[in-house]
């Protein structure tokens, strides 16, 4: 919090009988020139900061860098893990259904791109997830030995997830032009491609939502790491991975439907890249709206929790 | 009319105790919440007000001049890391508040945020980052950091393969590097080595004169005393002083002695395995009176009581340490560097250690005591005692030797003699000579 000095006395809850405000005649000294910064108690609901946020978003940086090099460390195949992961994924369900016999897909695509377009935001939001709802527990020794922007925490790990996800977008795109090249499908990109940028945004939006409440919970109820793993695989047959919503949702639901967040990403992902379904429409609108709601309601909850989380982790 | 840097207005920061205040879970919050709504009296002792509540600080007031030096020192528990954390922005107060002018640079612990995994290049970046230094900075003084932590052939080491100096060096060197107006440090020259304490003090002491504002927060009483002209003592979350460090310093450790009771029974800072135990120490005069006070130069006995719990005591020796104000140990004496037999088989032993001339300057000291016994440490209490020593003649010349500081008289003397040639002959002849 950044204000200027004479701002103090303006305060409401100072009570008068320590009224020494640097401003007033009769004492005996001033503050120093420069930026004067304010510690209080945090009265009602709080500004969101971003300024501040700004001011350390080369720390974001260098955490999230931090936690990539640490997660691949000592690893035999480091990044492949990016690629590797949703492949395998991939392949099971691939498997799986072919098995089953019938594809909870539409026809003309083939099921594989179909699942892999999915699995990419859907393991951007779960891996995301994961890290960020035990950040602040997980960097407690951080926390409680020096000031930062509390958001950082649950932050990075969304960008971390980021950088897995564009490792990964680039083999969905090998993948799409190998099928174009050999046939028998054509997926070659449309002009909707252009769009994906707008449900990447949503998806990391989302992300970052499930992170914030999560890992605010999580510094009180512990409880919450293992609600986590629940989330995540519940969340993945609750959401579009394995099947295509206009072939398994009636109609009539899918409003509902699209009060998960990742449905309308997802769904949105694929027609954007594979020019698949309808325009995003009901589906989508529902998503986006409960997605910043989920956002306003998870900034300012963690905001409002983060002056006193270090007493709690 | 001096400007200040920071001002600390009734500060005040309230911990809940019990396990299940800091650690919810679920599942009380949630029938806390129903009984709530049901109308029903709420019998969780979270809702009972002040029962398990503590004031870590309480009313902390003070102000600190631009290119000031300001000591904090108290006991455990005095509050001491509590006020740091507050003004580190770490946690928040619960009432009070408190302004800081310029950039602050916080220093609760060295090397925070490190990463084993990580190489120690990449962790200056992540620790500076973490500090508040952009990536321009850090890498403006990149090498200034690494020439001054000593670490350059294990740069592109994981630092969990780092000695543990190692690693506090490259610590330090980050945050030493960090620039700021107002500089918080908590404990943290109490690691490394002997020199390389040395050298962050005297960085430290830079910092200082170039008009950097610093509050120390330090068991150290000779590198508080070394760094601030001022210093607060805390005790029980409250200022108990707010003056000159010397001053300070003494008020401290007065308070931290048990001075003015000679009974050791009822301490419980001791190590050791109890074979034998301290139970009481004072001073007696020559005719074996007990006195509250010694003089330089007079006969003078410490009497120290002993407990044997157990009746077999074998290998005994004890020793008495004296130590000034600033705990810089003076001398000590041993029973077994003399050969004396010291006979403690018996239920209470009153074991005697007599100068026949008191040796200490004017002024305060702290004893600490400590006793061997069956191969292993029997007894240690420091500052078992504090003792109030009094002028007097020690060499018979009806003079009192003094020192601001404290000082031991040791049997000297002086004479002068004439002499026809120069004792030292030039150095260029002795150079020739083959």
């Amino acid at each position: 919090m950044t204000s200027d000095a004479t701002s103090v006395q303006e305060d409401p809850t100072q009570e008068p009988g320590h009224d020494e405000a640097p401003a007033s005649p009769g004492t005996t000294s001033r503050p120093a020139k420069g930026v004067v910064q304010i510690i209080q108690a945090n009265q009602g609901w709080p500004s969101l900061g971003l300024k501040e946020l700004w001011r350390y978003r080369e720390l974001l940086w260098f955490l999230s860098l931090r936690d990539i090099k640490v997660r691949y460390k000592q690893t035999v195949l480091g990044a492949g893990w990016a690629i590797i992961r949703p492949l395998l994924t991939m392949l099971v369900f691939n498997l799986l259904f072919s098995l089953i016999g019938r594809k909870p897909v539409g026809e003309g695509i083939p099921y594989a791109v179909t699942t892999y377009c999915a699995l990419l935001p859907w393991q951007l939001f779960s891996s995301s997830v994961a890290q960020s709802g035990g950040s602040l527990v997980a960097n407690a020794n951080l926390v409680k030995k020096v000031y930062f922007p509390r958001l950082l925490a649950p932050a990075s790990p969304v960008i971390c997830a980021l950088i897995d996800f564009f490792v990964a977008f680039l083999v969905l795109l090998v993948i799409m032009a190998g099928y174009s090249v050999l046939g028998p499908y054509d997926l070659t990109p449309t002009w909707r491609i252009l769009t994906l940028p707008l449900f990447l945004l949503l998806a990391v939006l989302t992300s970052l939502a499930a992170g914030l409440w999560l890992s605010a919970l999580n510094a009180l109820y512990r409880d919450v790491r293992y609600i986590i793993p629940f989330i995540i695989s519940i969340g993945q047959f609750i959401s579009p991975v394995v099947y295509e919503t206009q072939a398994v949702i009636p109609a009539r639901w899918q409003a509902i439907y699209g009060l998960n967040p990742m449905a309308g990403v997802i769904e949105g992902f694929r027609w954007a890249l594979l020019g698949r379904g309808e325009p995003p429409g009901l589906l989508l609108l529902v998503s986006s709206l409960m997605v910043v709601c989920l956002l306003v309601g998870g900034v300012f909850f963690f905001r409002r929790m983060e002056h006193t989380i270090v007493d709690l982790v | 009319m001096s400007r200040y840097a920071l001002r600390v207005d009734a500060l005040g920061k309230k911990y809940r105790l019990g396990e299940t205040v800091g650690y919810r879970t679920l599942r009380e919050s949630i029938s806390r919440l129903a009984r709530k709504s049901l109308g029903r009296r709420d019998p969780d002792p979270i809702e009972t007000p002040d029962t398990r509540e503590i004031w870590a600080i309480r009313d902390i007031s003070f102000e600190v001049a631009q290119g000031e030096a300001l000591g904090i020192i108290g006991g455990n528990g005095a509050g001491k890391s509590t006020l740091l954390k507050v003004l580190s922005r770490i946690t928040e107060p619960t009432e009070g508040q408190a302004e800081i002018v310029g950039r602050v640079g916080c220093l609760l612990e060295v090397g925070t945020g490190f990463h084993a995994e990580l190489t120690g290049r990449e962790n200056i970046y992540l620790n500076g980052a973490i500090l508040g230094m952009s990536k321009r900075e850090i890498d403006a003084k990149f090498d200034e950091i690494v020439a001054f932590s000593e670490v350059e052939r294990f740069l592109d080491t994981p630092v969990k393969r780092y000695s543990s100096g190692m690693g506090v060096r490259l610590g330090f060197a980050v945050a030493a590097h960090l620039n700021p107006e107002v500089l918080i440090i908590d404990e943290v020259l109490a690691v490394g080595d002997a020199s390389f304490r040395q050298k962050c003090l005297s960085k430290m002491a830079d910092v200082a004169s170039s008009g950097a504002t610093i509050l120390f927060v330090s068991h150290n009483l000779a590198a508080v005393e070394a760094l601030c002209q001022r210093t607060l003592v805390l005790k029980q979350g409250q200022v108990v002083a707010d003056t000159e460090t010397a001053r300070a310093l003494d008020i401290y450790v007065r308070q931290s002695s048990a001075a003015h009771n000679p009974d050791l029974r009822s301490r419980t800072d001791r190590y050791g395995s109890g074979d034998v135990r301290f139970a009481s120490i004072e001073l007696r005069n020559s005719a074996g009176e007990q006195i509250p006070a010694a003089r330089t130069g007079q006969q003078t006995q410490v009497v120290v009581t002993l407990e044997t719990p157990r009746p077999q005591v074998s290998g005994f020796w004890v020793s008495l340490a004296f130590l000034n104000m600033r705990d810089h140990f003076l001398f000590k004496c041993r029973s077994d560097v003399v050969d004396a037999r010291l006979d403690v088989g018996s239920n209470n032993t009153r074991v005697v250690c007599t100068f026949p001339r008191f040796p200490l300057y004017p002024g305060s000291y702290r004893l600490s005591l400590k006793c061997k016994a069956n191969g292993g440490l029997a007894d240690k209490i420091s500052g078992a005692a504090l003792i109030e020593v009094h002028a007097g003649d020690y060499y018979g010349s009806g003079r009192s030797a003094t020192d601001p500081r404290g000082g031991v008289c040791v049997d000297y003397s002086w004479s002068a003699e004439g002499v026809s040639s120069p004792l030292v002959e030039p150095t260029h002849q002795r150079n020739s000579k083959p």
